[in-house]
Parts: C-alpha cells; structure tokens; sequence
C-alpha cells in the first residue's frame, strides 16, 4: 500500500492533485484552513492510492511525499 | 521505497507563486534534473525579473538576479569567467521575448555554452496581466480588453521557430506543463539542456508553455485546459532544433 504525506501548510489549495488522481484518492478539505488560509489537500480514502505519484508530479508546492 | 519527495536543490520554502501556477512545477523540474546530474555544487542560476523573480530564494544553488531581460547577457559574462560552472538562466515570457530579445537571439547566435529555461505563458503575469509578445492573437488581456488586434499589435513571436533560424543554438524544445505526460518530457527536455552544456556542447533553450490562471482569469485546472485547446494549437510542441540529433 502507497502512503501519502503532505506538508499542509505549504498546500495553496489549487486542486490540481485531486484532478489528475486516477483513484480518485484526493479531496480539497472544506472544513480545514492552513497558516496560509488556503483549503489545503487532504486524502480522503488512502487505501486507494496505488502510489502513482501523478499527484505530486502535477503539485507546482511540491507538497506531497510518496511512499510505496 | 520512496517515489517521489521534494529534490534537494529546491529550498524547502513557501513559494509566493498564486495557487496552481505552474512556475512550481518548472521550478521542481530543474531542481530534479541538477541532483540528477550532481551539478548542485557548481551551479550558478540567474533569476530574471517577472514572477519568477525570487527564483533566488527557491533554488539551493548560487543565484544572481539579472536586470530586466539581461540574464543571457549575466550569463554570458558568469560562464566565460568560470567555464566549469553550470550557468542557466530561469525566464518569462516577458523577460525574455521582450525586453530581452536581443541577449536572446545574441546569445543563440554566439552559440554560447549556457541553458535557458524559457516560461511562456503569453502574458505579463507580475505586472498584473498585460499583453505580452507571445499573447495568442485575440486574447483579452488587461491592455486588450477586446481581444489582441493583431493589425494594431502584430502578431505573437514564436521565439523556438525564430531562434532555429539561426546557426548558432545547439537544442531548442518547445515543452508543455498540463498534464503528467507533458511533464516526463519537459524534465527530459530540461536534463538534456543541461547535459549539452556539461558536455560543452553549446546553446540551450527549453520553451516551456506555461500556466496563469490568475491573470487568464480561470481556475487552475481549466487554465491547464485552455493549454491544450488554445497554447500548444498556435505553439506546436517538439523539438526544433538538435545539432547532436543528426
């Protein structure tokens, strides 16, 4: 299983991550607010990740770690 | 086992850069491809004016900020004093094609041995969203609310097909950032610009068509669309000229 670990609050909340997810793994947390005030990313079922890391590719903060 | 994680020549710093400008993504290309190739200890970037300009707080490298448009020129001076430093210079579109076209064709035409790495994303982004050289041909910018008159303003000056002209450069690419494919080949456009001038082969440019959804005046992942139905139809992608190719 792929693990996931963001660094939140560099996150500017821009949803290119959750676009581009082919699991459909990732969500634009509503209900969170980051140090910079963005709606930061969050994985809302990571059991589904396959560790593709097209995510983190897309991610113009380089928010995001992979681990498989 | 890890996949991915941030490369260690970009800092690991907030960028200033709006949410999903693809700015970052270039950035992080670049950064990749110097731990690649070990080159973070004798790299020299030089940062432009633009958006881009901080670029110096984002690279773990030496950099110098360049006057407006002059970074070919800084790195003309930077390489010729120091051939065994790694010299590339980060510009937009406004930097480069504008008021710097003539370090730029110059610079081509004297084959010097630096990389250029050339963000088009046709318009004046720090400035606020004015037309720039490279805006498509009806494209509503702030200075052309009815869409750019190509009678009154000229057309878009397509700098990879205008420099192949040339003798002088060695590898020019014209790359794209919108989806996972285009960027495995920028970065492998980007590392071959960088190889040639470790190899002292000459003139690299890198053209990477670009985002800014802010001053486009849509959300990230419709600019990232509009790329694809607008940008790369008038900028076609590929490789334009490649001496070592032949």
């Amino acid at each position: 299983m792929a693990v996931l670990t963001f660094k939140t609050d560099k996150c500017k909340g821009c949803g290119l991550c959750v676009e581009v997810c082919p699991k459909n793994v990732l969500q634009i947390a509503q209900d969170k607010i980051n140090l910079k005030g963005h709606h930061p990313v969050e994985a809302k079922n990571p059991e589904a990740c396959i560790g593709c890391a097209f995510c983190a590719t897309m991610c113009p903060d380089c928010i995001i770690k992979v681990e498989r | 086992m890890v996949v991915f994680d941030k490369p260690n020549s970009l800092c690991d710093v907030p960028m200033h850069y709006c949410p999903g400008c693809t700015h970052g993504i270039v950035h992080r290309l670049v950064a990749e491809v110097i731990d690649e190739l070990q080159i973070e200890g004798k790299t020299i970037g030089i940062a432009p004016v633009g958006c881009s300009v901080m670029a110096y707080d984002y690279f773990n490298c030496d950099m110098i900020e360049a006057a407006h448009g002059r970074a070919p020129a800084v790195a003309t001076g930077v390489k010729r004093a120091n051939p065994d430093n790694i010299v590339f210079t980060y510009q937009g579109d406004g930097d480069l094609a504008s008021i710097g076209m003539a370090e730029t064709v110059h610079s081509a035409a004297r084959n010097e041995n630096i990389t250029i790495i050339f963000i088009n994303n046709a318009i004046y982004g720090m400035t606020g969203g004015q037309m720039a050289p490279t805006s498509l041909p009806g494209q509503v910018t702030q200075t052309s609310p009815y869409g750019r008159d190509v009678n009154a303003c000229g057309y878009p000056i397509k700098v990879c097909e205008m420099l192949s002209q040339l003798d002088g450069p060695e590898y020019l690419e014209r790359v794209a950032v919108n989806n996972v494919k285009n960027v495995k080949n920028a970065k492998k456009a980007i590392k071959k610009a960088f190889e040639n001038q470790v190899n002292k082969k000459g003139f690299s440019l890198v053209e990477v068509i670009s985002s800014c959804p802010t001053n486009w005046g849509l959300t990230p992942s419709d600019a990232l669309k509009w790329i694809d139905e607008k940008m790369i139809p008038y900028y076609p992608l590929g490789v334009y000229k490649d001496r070592s190719a032949k």
